[in-house]
This record gives structure tokens, C-alpha cells and sequence, in this order.
């Protein structure tokens, strides 16, 4: 097992990025803030970016199998 | 001597070797290099018209293009477009009635959906009948839909204003669906609802089918109550289907389009102007094709980020 796998493990991080879209997608249509509908798009995209790169970190690690980092 | 063999450029040995030859170049190919030549036409057709289209789009979205200008000077503009979008009230607002007719739709669409998937599963009498009328709106294109609701919806000769005024002995032109600030919202949800429930239905029921009779006998060997069958049999084994369901609607109905011009075309004033409705009026009234492209690009990466939201979630309730 890698340093890389330990940290880099797909299901932590795809839900981080699950929260970011989810509160982008939130800030976009929210009826508040205008400040905060301004940075929904950046939050959006941050976190969709974040998910896709996510995807493709390994899963949960079993033994040696689950490196692939 | 044949008819064909006669003709001075097209003999019959030219003709025969032609395939021959093919066949032979063909059977040189390795096998991935045979799939690359079956699938090419497909990757080439979809390049065309999906890739490239959002592609341009990416491209026109940093730029001052105008549809109606196709000779005026281009000028790259960064972030300009995206920045403007992103500090207007006027779509800061349309993403609100985009946000309560999606809200709305999906939670009335998913408890009448599932409500009427628990009656149907009952196999009453003539079960068989009931569900195909219920299906019957879902197989509608929503243009005749709005067209119909809208004169479903006159004020004076409408259906509905005639039946809420029987039911409440009001006047039938006393109020108006479409033409009101406070009902047409409103009456956009009641059109989806009524037009989409029965698709909600058809998955929760999908759902409902699946679920294994013997599960249901234990329960009731065990004494489970109706509810506590209810709670932890039928809702947790429905639940990846009803996701599926609110998966499709909500991106369906936070691109909702036909439908809502046809009813109201976004007012009155901009009170039924959805997301989809401002980029139509941008693109194609203003011509403001830099900006709208931007609008779509904001769009898109939101549609996109919120299918991965539930395409995760789908796949862990699936796992349990």
C-alpha cells in the first residue's frame, strides 16, 4: 500500500466532492445571497472536477490488491 | 459472351476481384483494429454531434458572438459572460423559479407516483385497465400537453376553471391559472405533475414487483404490522428506484422547456421564466449568443455535477 493509496481512496473523497456539488448546486438556486449565487458556478465546477478525478482513485484497500495508486 | 463482359471499362473479372480484394485486406486486420473499423462510424457520428456542438459551445462562451452578427469582429472575452451571469438578479431569479418548480414537481411527482404503484400493486379487478388510463398522459408529446392545458385553462370556456368553480361555487373567470402572478407557477407543477406521475408510478411499481413474495411471509410469521412492512421491507427495497425516478425528473424538469412556453412562455412578466426559458430569450431574442452559451455551459456542469450526486447515491443504496 502506497502513501498515495492511504490518502487518495475514492470513497472519502467522491463524497467531499458529493458535498461541494451539492452545496454549488444549492448556493445556485438558493433565494439569500447574491454573493453566494456568484460563487455557486466555481463551487459547481470545483467539485465536479473533484468527483471525476475521484473516480478514478483506488477503492477501498484490501490487502495489497486494492493499490492500484 | 455476357451483356456485362461487353462494356469496354466493366468486365466480369474486375468486378469479382474487387471483393476478393477487400475480403483479403480485411482478413489482414486484427481483431481490435475490425472493432475500430465497426465502431468508427458511431465515435465519428457522436463527435459530430454531441462532442463538437459542446465543444463550440465551450468556446463561444468566452467570446462576444452574436447568431445575428455572424460577420461582426469576434473579441475574446474571458470570464466576462460567466461573471455577468453569476452577478444578475434577473437570472439569480429565473434560478429560483427553476428551483420551486423543481422542488415541487419531483416531491408531489414522487408521493402521488408512489401512492398510486402501492394501489395498482393490489391486483384489483380490472387493475390492468386503470393502469394503462393512468399511463396515458406520460405518452403525450408536452407540446399538445401545454396546448391543451392552456385551453383547459381559459378563464371563461376551460374545463378547470368550470370544475374548481363547481366544486367551490365560485365564478369561473373570477380567477386565471395562467395570467396570474400567484397561480402560474403553480399551474405549471399541476400540468408536470399530471403529465409525469404516471412515469414515477411505472418505476416505483417496477420496484414493487421486484420485491420477493417470501420476504413479506416471514414478515408475516414474525407478526410484522402493516406499517413496520411498510417501513422496513417495501420503502428500503423501492428506494433505488425511486432515486432512479428523481434522478430522471430532476434534471428533467431543471431543463424543462417545451412545455413551460407553450403554457405560459414565462410570464406573466417573469414569474414562470425558468432557467431554460431566460436562455432561449438570450439566445434567440437578445441574440446574445457569447452570453447564453456561457448560461448553458453553467447549466450543463450543473445537470452533469448533480447525475453524479445521484448516480453515487443510487449505487451505494444498490450495494446495501
Amino acid at each position: 500500500m502506497t502513501r498515495f493509496g492511504q490518502v487518495f481512496r475514492r470513497g472519502p473523497w467522491e463524497g467531499a466532492a458529493t458535498l461541494v456539488i451539492a452545496a454549488g448546486v444549492i448556493m445556485l438556486m438558493q433565494p439569500f445571497s447574491l454573493a453566494f449565487y456568484g460563487w455557486s458556478f466555481a463551487t459547481t465546477l470545483a467539485g465536479t472536477v473533484l468527483f471525476l478525478v475521484a473516480s478514478h482513485f483506488p477503492d477501498v484497500p484490501s490487502g495489497g490488491g486494492g493499490d492500484r495508486g | 459472351m455476357t451483356e456485362t463482359s461487353s462494356l469496354p471499362f466493366l468486365s466480369v473479372g474486375t468486378a469479382a476481384e474487387a471483393p476478393s480484394q477487400f475480403a483479403g485486406r480485411l482478413r489482414g486486420l486484427s481483431d481490435r483494429a475490425m472493432a475500430w473499423l465497426f465502431i468508427a462510424p458511431t465515435i465519428l457520428l457522436l463527435l459530430a454531434i454531441n462532442v463538437f456542438p459542446l465543444l463550440w459551445t465551450i468556446e463561444l462562451s468566452f467570446t462576444n458572438y452574436r447568431a445575428n452578427r455572424p460577420n461582426a469582429p469576434l473579441r475574446w472575452v474571458g470570464f466576462d459572460n460567466y461573471a455577468s451571469i453569476l452577478s444578475d438578479s434577473d437570472v439569480w431569479y429565473a434560478m429560483q423559479a427553476t428551483a420551486h418548480f423543481v422542488v415541487w414537481t419531483i416531491t408531489l411527482q414522487v408521493l402521488l407516483g408512489f401512492g398510486l404503484a402501492l394501489l395498482i400493486n393490489r391486483r384489483f379487478r380490472g387493475h390492468g385497465f386503470w393502469t394503462t388510463v393512468i399511463l396515458l398522459p406520460m405518452m403525450l408529446s408536452p407540446a399538445v400537453v401545454g396546448n391543451f392545458w392552456t385551453f383547459l385553462f381559459q378563464p371563461q370556456t376551460g374545463l378547470f376553471n368550470t370544475a374548481i368553480a363547481f366544486v367551490t361555487g365560485s365564478d369561473p373567470s373570477s380567477f386565471q391559472m395562467i395570467g396570474d402572478v400567484g397561480l402560474a407557477p403553480w399551474s405549471i407543477i399541476l400540468v408536470d405533475t399530471w403529465m409525469w406521475t404516471p412515469y414515477v408510478m411505472l418505476i416505483c411499481l417496477a420496484g414493487l414487483r421486484s420485491i420477493p413474495d417470501d420476504i413479506y411471509e416471514a414478515a408475516e410469521i414474525d407478526r410484522a404490522s402493516a406499517w413496520r412492512r411498510f417501513w422496513s421491507i417495501t420503502l428500503p427495497m423501492v428506494l433505488p428506484f425511486l432515486m432512479l425516478a428523481v434522478l430522471f425528473r430532476g434534471i428533467e424538469n431543471f431543463k424543462m422547456f417545451d412545455m413551460v412556453n407553450l403554457l405560459t412562455s414565462g410570464g406573466p412578466g417573469s414569474t414562470t421564466e425558468v432557467a431554460s426559458i431566460t436562455l432561449k430569450r438570450e439566445a434567440f431574442e437578445k441574440w446574445r449568443t457569447g452570453y447564453s452559451s456561457a448560461f448553458a455551459i453553467i447549466l450543463f456542469v450543473t445537470v452533469f455535477g448533480l447525475a453524479n450526486i445521484y448516480v453515487k447515491a443510487l449505487n451505494k443504496v444498490k450495494q446495501r
